[in-house]
């Protein structure tokens, strides 16, 4: 059976009037049907533009694919043409993005946006559509669903915009739904609620999910594999409890340490010193040696490669080995 | 971890407050859809005290329209409550005019969460620092301002060389960074953070974080701590206290606010949280509440919360709960306080 | 283009810390080499230089008056005189670079006296709100009503001799009301901004506020709105000239050279061509100078 998705050694850069950006330098992806991903990374780290290259979303120029593959099921979709992504948007892949009321057009019915996929992608009549979107809003349990189907964006709640978002992502069934920080605008007894709604759906449909957060929480609750990025590449990949649980990179140890928890309390956090590097300038080598605390020559002369550290695991490090018992952040 | 609990409860016993909320009111008139419609108010808050005790952080807690911001706005003196006072060394702080407003004005100070927002764009970062000396030129003379401005990026942990760039040129972590140094120019005794280090990425927060604390320690500084991350205010307060549509529901040290929770929401709050589910030595179970937060203009009758609440009773509806002592000694305005375990259905 | 990099960190993770540097940066680099902020930069230049130093295009020459020659009148482009002659038998193109003088002077101190206006009353009605901005308001719809240039021939009339500067009153009497408004709309959004807020907190004062924050940073849409106006001003005075309520002789303007042209249309046409020319290019290098500007302040308004 093909992957569901697979995108191999993607490259994106930004033309900016300071000169270019690499926003993604070198991503290798791969997602298997009914699986979830998480894409772990902070701002600048390119994994957002990762999710708008996949879903054809870049607005080119300023952006532009200096390579690579997508694979869509086998299907390239960097050479599909503009009708064949159209087709395949809503069918195969959809996505639910960070600002729910910016995602819907706030002078129609809430009922109508869903129900104009039916009739655009199945030919559905109005009714039939209506219908249709009254049970999408069912499955997405937004409550009195068929009173509420006439209703515009704002007479609803962030988290019910937010289910509105994901009903009208799921409407047509796709195989592959990239969630780009659903939760962040949203309160956490919401978060909660979403995150739980996207689990049920994601495994109710056998549905591949790619879930984008700068979150390391979020990332735990919801996926079983989780890539980290990091200046446009990807870090460490794996099993997410294994990549969480013991790090073979030293920034995603220190992204999960510098989260605060109960044992801290009354210490100083152990916090990743400086900042990530300016993306019109990258390193020659690792773009993470300028923080990292075990960064030698080597690693600001070339740059690691994802090279496996364990069943299903890769790290970019030419010291993971070491991760695990060397790296002390300042406490 | 137990030791520095009963130090903080200890400590916040024998410190008194410096500034102190009293039955603070915040209503927002809302725009009227027609000119016959009848009048409406958003209660921001609606009757809130709270104190803040010397050198300690009080943390807040709460949903989006709990009144969190307004809060910051009301404490550093942006906004004028509609109705309460706003203590500060026991004086109310509206009650002061000019020279006298002014110069309480310098103790209280406020960190916004947009770092570059809270920079003028057109000034570099010495005109920037330089601004409070300005406005206050007693303060510092004027010879001595050059030095005391180094002094201050230091202190913030930046590179006095860089005195002459814009606000961006600068990552957003180090652009906090001059916001602290401009809210401590003055030596204030209140910094207030409103949401300070939300908008932050995980690997500077925890460096912003620190600097608070060190800040704290070198300056011995109080700071109301106002965030949505709840592992970070449990990790900085020393106090916490939760609101909900305008009201304070629980309030405590932080063991007792987060380690015995009493109030339903509260416990629904800290259990809706994935971060303090994994990084708790205590199990904490999901409590899923139902729906958003309801609208403040149109708060729910009896406690606010029995909409949402997992055990609400008839009685909740028909009036509303008082803050009351609890066994462990914090305050809970709930009918039923307790542990929600084991009295869900 | 400066804010391609917004897109890549705005839209990736939580919040737009890491956000684009200011629309300035950057997109000061190399402007000179955009041609149309080129071309009309160098339009607008000319024509400053045109009429306050005459002579240099004259070649020292006499002025608009002198060696004319009554006999020789509306005499057709020559290889002496490029542009020909005029009625008075004056070298017509000394008069037309002469007469760049009255209307560079009337657009640019016009649009200048509104924006002096606009700016300190926009800024005053959109920082403090409340009746002094309602009265403001107010009386700027009530201005706003007046139908321009009927308004200045009513008060042009009132003048039985008029000069440049009587001309110039009469426009700034009634420009300023759309500068006040687009003020006070720009300074009403950044009263609220944090920096704004910030230094209220430490202590500033009013006044300090205005002029250290409010004023700099909102200032640049009006002066944006103002260059654009420079034309319209031009053209105005042209057209008042023109229907014979403006400018009188013996002054010297391109609207009195349409207006003594309209007579000898048949026999002497580029006595209206050429003063026709000169007035389209300056009022389109002026709009075409405010619109590159406007795009240099801010990329995204185009």
């Amino acid at each position: 059976m093909t992957q569901l998705l697979e995108v191999r050694d993607l490259r994106v850069q930004f033309s900016t009037a300071q000169g270019t950006a690499t926003a993604i330098n070198g991503v290798n992806l791969s997602l298997e049907h009914g699986q979830s991903l998480g894409i772990l990374g902070e701002s600048g780290s390119g994994k957002s533009v990762t999710a708008r290259t996949i879903m054809g979303l870049l607005d080119m120029p300023p952006a532009k694919i200096n390579g690579g593959e997508i694979l869509l099921e086998g299907e390239d979709l960097l050479t599909a043409t503009a009708k064949r992504r159209r087709q395949l948007t809503g069918p195969v892949m959809s996505m639910v993005f960070q600002d729910a009321l910016s995602a819907l057009n706030p002078v129609h019915p809430v009922g109508r946006q869903i129900g104009e996929l039916y009739r655009v992608h199945r030919g559905y009549s109005r009714k039939a559509a209506k219908a249709a979107a009254i049970e999408m809003m069912d499955r997405v349990r937004i409550p009195a669903a068929a009173s509420r189907v006439n209703d515009y964006p704002h007479q609803f709640s962030g988290g019910m915009r937010q289910r509105i978002v994901i009903a009208m992502a799921l409407a047509l069934d796709p195989q592959l739904l990239i969630a780009d920080e659903p939760t962040t605008a949203l309160d956490v007894t919401v978060q909660a609620q979403i995150l739980e709604l996207l689990k049920e759906q994601q495994a109710e449909n056998n549905m591949g999910l790619i879930l984008i957060t700068h979150d390391i929480s979020v990332v735990r609750e919801v996926t079983d594999q989780v890539a980290v990025m990091y200046a446009g590449r990807i870090v460490e990949q794996g099993p997410t409890a294994h990549v969480l649980g013991d790090p073979r990179h030293p920034y995603t140890l220190g992204l999960s340490q510098s989260v605060a928890n109960e044992d801290l309390k009354g210490r100083r956090l152990p916090a990743i010193e400086g900042s990530p590097p300016d993306l019109l300038a990258l390193p020659r080598g690792c773009s993470f040696a300028n923080r990292c605390p075990l960064a030698d020559e080597q690693c600001s002369s070339s740059a690691p490669p994802l090279e496996s550290v364990g069943a299903g695991r890769t790290s970019a490090c030419f010291h993971s080995g070491k991760v695990a018992s060397n790296v002390a952040y300042s406490n | 971890m137990l030791h520095t609990a009963i130090d903080n409860d200890e400590r916040a016993v024998a410190s008194s407050p410096i500034m102190e909320l009293r039955g603070i009111k915040m209503h927002y008139p809302v725009a009227k859809p027609m000119p016959f419609a009848p009048k409406k108010v958003v209660k921001a808050l609606d009757g809130v005290d709270l104190k803040v005790l010397g050198s300690q952080t009080l943390g807040i807690i709460g949903e989006s329209g709990c009144g969190k911001s307004t809060l910051a706005r009301v404490l550093s003196g942006l906004e004028k409550p509609t109705e309460g006072k706003v203590l500060f060394d026991g004086v109310d702080i509206n009650e002061l005019r000019g020279a006298e407003r002014a110069a309480m004005r310098r103790n209280i100070q406020l960190i916004f969460q947009d770092p570059y927002a809270s920079l003028d764009p057109r000034m570099t970062v010495e005109q920037i620092l330089s601004e409070p000396f300005e406005i206050h030129p007693d303060l510092v003379p004027k010879g001595g301002r050059k030095a005391k401005i180094a002094e201050l990026m230091e202190l913030v942990g930046l590179n006095p060389d860089h005195l002459g760039r814009y606000p961006h040129n600068f990552s957003g972590g180090q652009q906090q960074r001059i916001g602290i140094a401009r809210g401590i120019a003055l030596n204030p005794k209140v910094l207030i953070c409103d949401e300070a280090v939300s908008a932050l990425d995980v690997s500077v927060r925890a460096q912003v974080v620190n600097l608070l604390q060190d800040l704290q320690r070198e300056l011995g500084l109080s700071f109301v701590f106002i965030a949505h991350d709840l592992q970070i205010v449990r990790h900085i307060s020393d106090a916490v206290a939760t609101m909900y549509l305008g009201r304070v529901v629980e309030q405590g040290s932080y063991a007792q606010v987060y380690d015995h929770s009493s109030h339903p929401y509260t416990q629904a709050l800290l259990s809706a949280a994935p971060e303090l589910r994994q990084g708790s030595n205590t199990a904490r179970e999901l409590i899923m509440l139902q729906g958003d937060p309801p609208s403040p203009i149109d708060p729910p009758a009896g406690c606010r919360f029995h909409t949402r609440c997992p055990i609400a009773q008839p009685s909740c509806s028909a009036s509303e709960p008082d803050l009351e002592e609890t066994a462990q000694g914090h305050q809970v305005r709930c009918f039923f306080p307790g542990p929600l375990a084991g009295r869900l259905n | 283009m400066s804010t391609t990099i917004t897109t890549i960190s705005t839209s990736d993770g939580a919040d737009a810390v890491d956000r684009a540097p200011s629309p300035m940066r950057g997109a000061h680099r190399r402007w000179w080499l955009r041609p149309r902020f080129a071309i009309s930069g160098t339009i607008v230049l000319l024509m400053i230089l045109m009429a306050a130093f005459p002579q240099i295009f004259t070649g020292f020459g006499p002025g608009p008056t002198e060696n004319c020659d009554i006999l020789l009148t509306n005499q057709p482009p020559s290889a002496a005189h490029i542009f020909g002659i005029d009625i008075q038998g004056c070298d017509y193109y000394t008069n037309i670079i002469y007469g760049a003088r009255a209307s560079i002077l009337v657009g640019i101190v016009v649009s200048a006296i509104a924006f002096g206006i606009a700016a300190v009353v926009g800024a005053i009605a959109g920082y403090f709100g409340g009746w002094i901005d309602a009265l403001i308001s107010r009386i700027c719809d009530m201005a706003f009503g007046l139908p321009f240039i009927l308004a200045a021939i009513v008060v042009l009339q009132l003048f039985g001799q008029r000069n440049i500067w009587t001309v110039i009153f009469a426009l700034a009497l009634f420009s300023w009301p759309g500068g006040v408004r687009f003020m006070r709309s720009s300074v009403l959004e950044v009263r609220n901004r944090e920096y704004v807020q910030a230094a209220k907190l430490l202590g500033a004062s009013n006044g300090r506020i205005i002029k250290k924050h409010i004023v700099p940073n909102a200032i640049t849409p009006l002066l944006v709105l103002q260059t654009l106006g420079v034309g319209g001003m031009i053209s105005a005075e042209a057209g008042l000239t023109f229907i014979g309520i403006g400018l009188t002789p013996p002054a010297v303007s391109w609207g009195l050279q349409l207006a003594a042209a309209r007579d000898y249309i048949d026999a002497a046409p580029h006595l209206l061509i050429f003063p026709a020319i000169f007035l389209t290019v300056t009022v389109l290098g002026f709009v075409l100078f405010g619109e590159a500007l406007r795009d240099e302040f801010d990329p995204k308004g185009k």
